[in-house]
């Protein structure tokens, strides 16, 4: 039977096995939402701006192993969520974005709501698709599926004219596609491995790195396996958080920027380092000149080729999905016929116990003002360590990844690489409907949350019981700390005046506010929201203004030159 | 360094800006590049010349790997290849530069294929370096325009790319 582009489109979602379509109508797009109406496969989640439908999607993705799933309309539709997109794509999050785009005779006629929608986003998708022949959508969207979740994983977008949801065609969604362009590689190198392992077992110093390719590559209990077996020291980067249990011995913290006094120490000072799905961004290794004055053998091991050697030369090149490598790394390792070395590993620990000692993350514990550290301790505390946790970008994601120890991988949940603030209640909302008897909380500040307030409307709509965590300091924390260190004091426009009451806010909405005012409070407001299962509470705690972030390597310095507390 | 990149890619509507996209936002030269269909209709070739580190022609192969409408890609000066640009050049050519012009285009291999009273338009083909040195030769003022191809290249003997 002869189906229409605009069915075939939403019959393709849901043989794919799509849960939910985080998206908002319009003209390019009214012929497949009507199809939507007239179907319950796909759940459509209506967020109340195109952006927000990108991060909730982008947020579900990161909770669970599917791929996001978005739709929007031409013109603004796709504009707006170019911000989503790219957020997703510097995080290598798999993700499928469904656009409409004008007719096809109309398009290049500067027609209404019309943009290059393939132009625009070319430079942050994995890749994009003009569909012009309905004989081309099915098998389109199943590349596009593919794309998105294989290899080093991305957002992949479908640019749908009107007329090509409105023509008729044959339907049949196909079982898998192959492109002659686009073949991944899957297994690691054999000799490569075997290189690699014996550096390990001649490590004096090792360290072993790992970022997010660990969590998206579900490879947290090979990671954790290997590195107890070898009894190394490990550090997980901002996005590789729940890579590795927080609360393991031998985990040192998050390194880079804002990384532990430990963590970074050993990083610059280890004789031979494992990077496992990481990129030696320049957040994480700081001025790789400083890096380098250090001697040291590098192994990275990661699914992109064009990862390794980017920024730093390696030595041992793996390329290979993690989780592959790691497990045939662990099969190798008791052939080998050597074990580590334990006089110099234990002299590699005993250095980084004293680092370890110096506290780095410590504060003033007495204070009577609230400390954003202490409201992530609390929250950690009262959730168990077990909720998933999202956040804006700044001061306040900084503190939720140093206090919140994530034991499980996929928990911690925030835009490492574009730095999107606006991202945290999206996704929160996007983390809840993946896991919807989970605890899910957003770790957020007075300005993040501004950027996308919005969705507070569709936290309603959809009863989703979020808890927001906002660590209001009436600044763009981070931006004031970077104008106290490097500007001389000149707070330029950091300020946050005329805030809202976000008591009065989140209740015109339809929820629960509570502010918290004083220490003594933090764990009273946390708990009493918390036990409100059913209900998204707006929790607005008044902290430090001056607190800061620390450690803290300054912009183009080296790993060991932080600023300690 | 100066690299010759040649590669393969699906002979679809916006490959083309895909890759030069990849060069603009990553800060990569191009000296220049040409592109047009090969005997298989579905596939384009490309030649790129671009100069950088080895560093960055590394990165800059990895890159155009990942790009998924290029399905190979290789650096030919790691190689022997051969290289070869063609220009249309118009040239002064009036009085007694007349016979002095033709002579050049002949030193270098050079056609005429339009003449009027006061130009030639001579055509030439060779490695660019070859097409600068015939340009250097010239006198001053006496380019009236030039055009050319950028650089296509191809590997020696036995060594072809194909899929």
């Amino acid at each position: 039977m002869e189906l229409t582009g605009a069915e075939i489109t939403v019959r393709c979602l849901a043989d794919e096995g799509v849960e939910y379509l985080f998206g908002y109508p319009g003209g390019a797009v009214l012929h497949i939402y009507d199809e939507i109406f007239k179907q319950d496969r796909v759940k459509h989640i209506l967020v109340r701006h195109e952006q927000a439908a990108v991060h909730a999607a982008d947020g579900y993705a990161r909770a669970c192993e599917k791929p996001g799933v978005v739709l929007v309309t031409s013109g603004p539709g796709v504009t707006n969520a170019v911000t989503g997109i790219a957020t997703a794509y510097m995080d290598s999050i798999p993700m499928v974005i469904v656009s409409g785009q004008v007719p096809t005779h109309a398009i290049g006629q500067d027609a209404f709501q019309e943009v290059d929608t393939v132009g625009i986003t070319r430079p942050c998708v994995k890749h994009n698709f003009l569909v012009k022949d309905i004989r081309d959508l099915a098998t389109t969207i199943k590349k596009a599926f593919y794309i998105a979740t294989t290899g080093r994983p991305g957002p992949v977008l479908v640019d749908i004219p009107k007329d090509v949801t409105v023509a008729r065609c044959e339907y049949s969604y196909p079982e898998s596609v192959s492109l002659r362009s686009y073949n991944p590689v899957v297994k690691g190198h054999s000799g490569q491995i075997r290189k690699a392992l014996a550096l390990l077992m001649e490590a004096k110093r090792p360290m072993i790195y790992t970022g997010g390719g660990v969590v998206l590559g579900s490879a947290s209990d090979e990671l954790t396996r290997f590195v107890r077996e070898l009894g190394y020291p490990c550090t997980n980067t901002l996005m590789g958080l729940g890579g590795y249990p927080a609360n393991d011995p031998l985990f040192m913290g998050m390194l880079g920027m804002h990384g532990t006094y430990e963590a970074n120490m050993a990083m610059q000072h280890c004789d031979v380092l494992l990077a496992v799905g990481a990129r030696f961004d320049d957040r994480v290794i700081g001025n790789p000149k400083h890096f380098f004055q250090e001697d040291r053998k590098i192994i990275h091991v990661d699914v992109d080729p064009s990862s390794i050697s980017k920024r730093v030369r390696v030595d041992v090149p793996i390329v290979g999905d993690v989780k592959d490598v790691l497990t045939e790394m662990s099969r190798q390792l008791p052939s080998l016929g050597q074990k580590p070395d334990a006089a110099a590993l234990k002299a590699w620990w005993t250095q980084i116990e004293l680092w370890r000692a110096r506290d780095c993350l410590k504060y003033d514990r007495t204070s009577s003002i609230i400390k954003p550290q202490m409201v992530v301790e609390k929250l950690y505390e009262i959730t168990g360590g077990d909720a998933y946790v999202t956040s804006d970008v700044g001061q306040h994601q900084m503190w939720a990844a140093q206090f919140y120890k994530f034991d499980k991988p996929r928990r911690w949940i925030n835009s490492g690489g574009l730095g999107t603030m606006g991202f945290g209640l999206p996704a929160a909302l996007g983390a809840w409907l993946a896991h919807p008897d989970a605890t899910v909380a957003c770790v957020t500040g007075e300005a993040s949350i501004q950027m996308c307030i919005q969705e507070l409307s569709t936290c309603k709509q959809y009863r989703a019981p979020i808890k927001i965590v906002n660590l209001n300091n009436r600044y763009m924390g981070m931006v004031r700390q970077w104008q106290e260190f490097f500007h001389g004091n000149r707070y330029a426009e950091s300020y946050m005046d005329a805030l809202p009451d976000f008591v009065k806010l989140a209740e015109s909405y339809g929820h629960v506010g509570i502010r918290v005012e004083k220490p003594g409070d933090v764990e009273g407001a946390l708990r009493e929201a918390f036990s409100r299962k059913n209900d998204l509470v707006f929790l607005d705690f008044v902290t430090d203004q001056t607190e800061n972030v620390f450690p803290m390597v300054p912009g183009g310095k080296g790993l060991s030159e932080m600023i300690l507390v | 360094m100066k690299h010759i990149i040649s590669l393969l890619l699906e002979n679809e509507a916006g490959a083309l800006s895909r890759v030069a996209g990849l060069f603009s936002a990553r800060g990569y030269n191009i000296e220049s590049l040409t592109v047009a269909p090969t005997e298989d209709p579905t596939l384009s070739r490309m030649t790129i010349v671009t100069s950088g580190s080895d560093d960055v022609i590394e990165q800059i192969t990895k890159q155009l790997n990942k790009l998924v409408d290029v399905v190979k890609v290789v650096d030919l000066s790691e190689g022997e290849h051969i290289e070869r640009e063609l220009m249309l050049v118009k040239v002064r050519a009036s009085g007694k530069d007349r016979e002095e012009m033709k002579r050049m285009a002949d030193i270098f291999r050079g056609r005429i294929i339009d003449v009027t009273d006061k130009s030639f338009t001579i055509e030439l083909t060779g490695t660019c370096q070859k097409l600068d040195a015939f340009l250097d030769a010239l006198e001053d003022g006496a380019v009236l325009e030039t055009v050319r191809t950028g650089a296509s290249g191809i590997g020696r003997g036995e060594r072809i790319l194909k899929i």
